[in-house]
């Protein structure tokens, strides 16, 4: 099997599993206990508290522990928003093609009374510092825009529109959860205020990630309970996952150079042998996306079925397309670069990760190269773009 | 558990009749490609009969297995019969759909029922036009906006 989602999940590592299995099995007490024993917990959690921090240039106080980057965005999100509308700020910027997590919680917002601006994220997939700031306004409380594109990887300029942000006096919070691990984060040179990461998407365990906001942003919470998390998130800490996670998150920064110079020219090669197949696209910036991304568009077949057959030959891949939504609608991020409807039913995400070999990409492209022939040889939509009964999206 | 059936699957990675028939008696087509799926079915009739079928799709798994399972239906069968073919009757021959994969049997009984409809229009033969569903039918619009 080719393990080509790595963007959904990732599989963990056995430095990270082991790094978890003393947690579960021996240092199993409460860190809020007050004897020995759940004060050593308490102080392998604060020690992952400061690696962690150290993983991303904040202080250890800045850093929270929750259930993933969805409840980490969630947070983040609901606290600049309320802060604002304390001073009277209800105007908040974010993109178009932001991780639901963001969108479904600015939705929530938008019916409490909030006025939600989505930039433009033009066909590249990349929104610029200038067009922030130009849409910031006197009572904007937050800007929100992804580090990284979960669907097609392309990069933001963070550090620009953080800056952006601080020079007029608005918090900035990025969703990292696809960048984490993979990217270099520094939260002070890059100007972030609040930031938003997920163990899973770096060979960490599920469940469990880290919400960044700066000192001095007053944190509203989502669940309420103990004093966990100085008051801010309650709940027994889950220790095992934390640990595993801070573990992961430091192998991943340690090895970062040496995790995108190896996996760079291994998407280019996919990406190269997939444009040799006629009419398809790559999705997103060429040069500007995460070292492990490729998504493309083919015209005349549908996501399913490609991802189905892909399935038969071994390769695990996902698409943007309605039936594999759920809903009747394709992927919000790919309408959201132009990519009318029935083209974007027709995408393909492959998220490699670092394991895999020349070999592989190879057999990947040979493989949706004859999946995407046989699926147009039997498409009805394919055969008229081919007769000219409809026009061509893309150039052969 | 698997996402489709093994019959579902079996069709899908196996597909009966798939192709086109040039000198078609009746074909019909239905879906968009906005929404994601169409279905293209081409009948060759003699005496009533639907002496063969052929199918074109551009959608999902359960899309290409409904087609062939719905082309298998009819096939050797005389048009009355074919015309009673309902997505009911498609999605228990492939031993069922997921809730939300039902409208790709919809669109196969649609798909035979235009078919079926051209072969009458062309010949000229007077038919019952309330047997014919109209947009309706359809579980979701794909037409909205166009």
């Amino acid at each position: 099997m080719i393990y080509a989602d790595n963007a959904a999940t990732t599989k963990m590592s056995k430095a990270v599993i082991a790094e978890m299995l003393p947690y579960m099995e021996e240092v199993y007490g409460n860190p809020s206990s007050l004897y020995a024993f759940g004060q050593e917990a308490k102080e392998a959690l604060e020690e992952a508290r400061a690696d962690i921090a150290a993983c991303i240039g904040a202080e250890p106080k800045e850093i929270i522990f929750t259930s993933g980057g969805s409840e980490a965005d969630n947070q983040a999100i609901f606290s600049a928003a309320h802060l604002g509308a304390k001073k009277g700020k209800k105007h908040i910027i974010s993109t178009a093609f932001e991780h639901h997590a963001v969108l479904h919680t600015l939705e929530k917002l938008k019916k409490e009374g909030f006025e939600i601006e989505l930039l433009d994220v033009h066909k590249n997939g990349i929104v610029t510092a200038e067009e922030v700031k130009e849409a910031i306004r006197e009572d904007t409380c937050l800007v929100t825009i992804m580090y990284a594109n979960n669907e097609i990887g392309t990069i933001e300029p963070i550090k620009e529109i953080g800056a952006v942000c601080r020079e007029k006096g608005v918090l900035f919070h990025t969703d990292a959860v696809q960048a984490a691990g993979h990217l270099k984060i520094n939260v002070k040179e890059q100007n972030i205020d609040m930031l938003s990461l997920s163990a899973h998407k770096f060979h960490g365990p599920k469940g469990i990630g880290v919400l960044y906001a700066k000192k001095g942003i007053i944190l509203e919470n989502l669940i309420n309970g103990g004093g966990q998390e100085r008051g801010k998130r309650a709940g027994t800490e889950n220790l095992p996952a934390i640990k595993g996670m801070a573990k992961a998150l430091k192998d991943a920064c340690s090895n970062i150079d040496q995790y995108s110079a190896r996996l760079t020219p291994l998407r280019d090669r996919l990406i190269e042998g997939l444009n040799k197949i006629p009419y398809s696209e790559l999705n997103g910036d060429r040069e500007k996306r995460l070292p492990g991304n490729v998504n493309f568009c083919f015209e005349g077949i549908e996501g399913e079925s490609l991802l189905l057959l892909l399935d038969d030959k071994g390769i695990c891949a996902s698409s943007g397309s309605a039936c594999t939504s759920g809903s009747l609608d394709p992927s919000h991020v790919l309408l959201a670069i132009g990519r009318p409807h029935e083209v974007a039913h027709g995408s393909l995400r492959l998220s490699i990760g670092e394991d895999i070999t020349e070999k592989e990409i190879d057999y990947i492209i040979t493989a949706v190269s004859e999946v995407i022939a046989y699926l147009r040889s039997i498409s009805p939509f394919w055969r008229d773009l081919e007769n000219g009964k409809r026009p061509h999206v893309f150039a052969e | 558990m698997a996402l489709y059936s093994e019959k579902v699957m079996d069709h899908f990675r196996n597909p009966r009749n798939v192709g086109i028939i040039e000198d078609a008696d009746g074909v019909g087509e239905v879906g968009n490609a906005v929404c994601g799926d169409i279905m293209k079915i081409y009948l060759k009739i003699n005496d009533d009969i639907i002496t063969d079928v052929k199918f074109e799709t551009f959608g999902c798994g359960s899309a290409i297995a409904s087609s062939s399972m719905a082309t298998e239906l009819i096939k050797g069968k005389p048009l009355s019969e074919a015309l009673k073919l309902t997505n009911k009757a498609v999605t228990e021959a492939l031993d069922g759909l997921p809730g939300h994969k039902i409208h790709c049997s919809v669109l196969a009984e649609e798909a035979i029922k235009a078919a079926v409809k051209d072969y009458y229009e062309k010949k000229g033969i007077a038919y019952d036009k309330s047997i014919f569903p109209d947009c309706e039918s359809c579980g979701h619009c794909c037409h909205e906006g166009e």
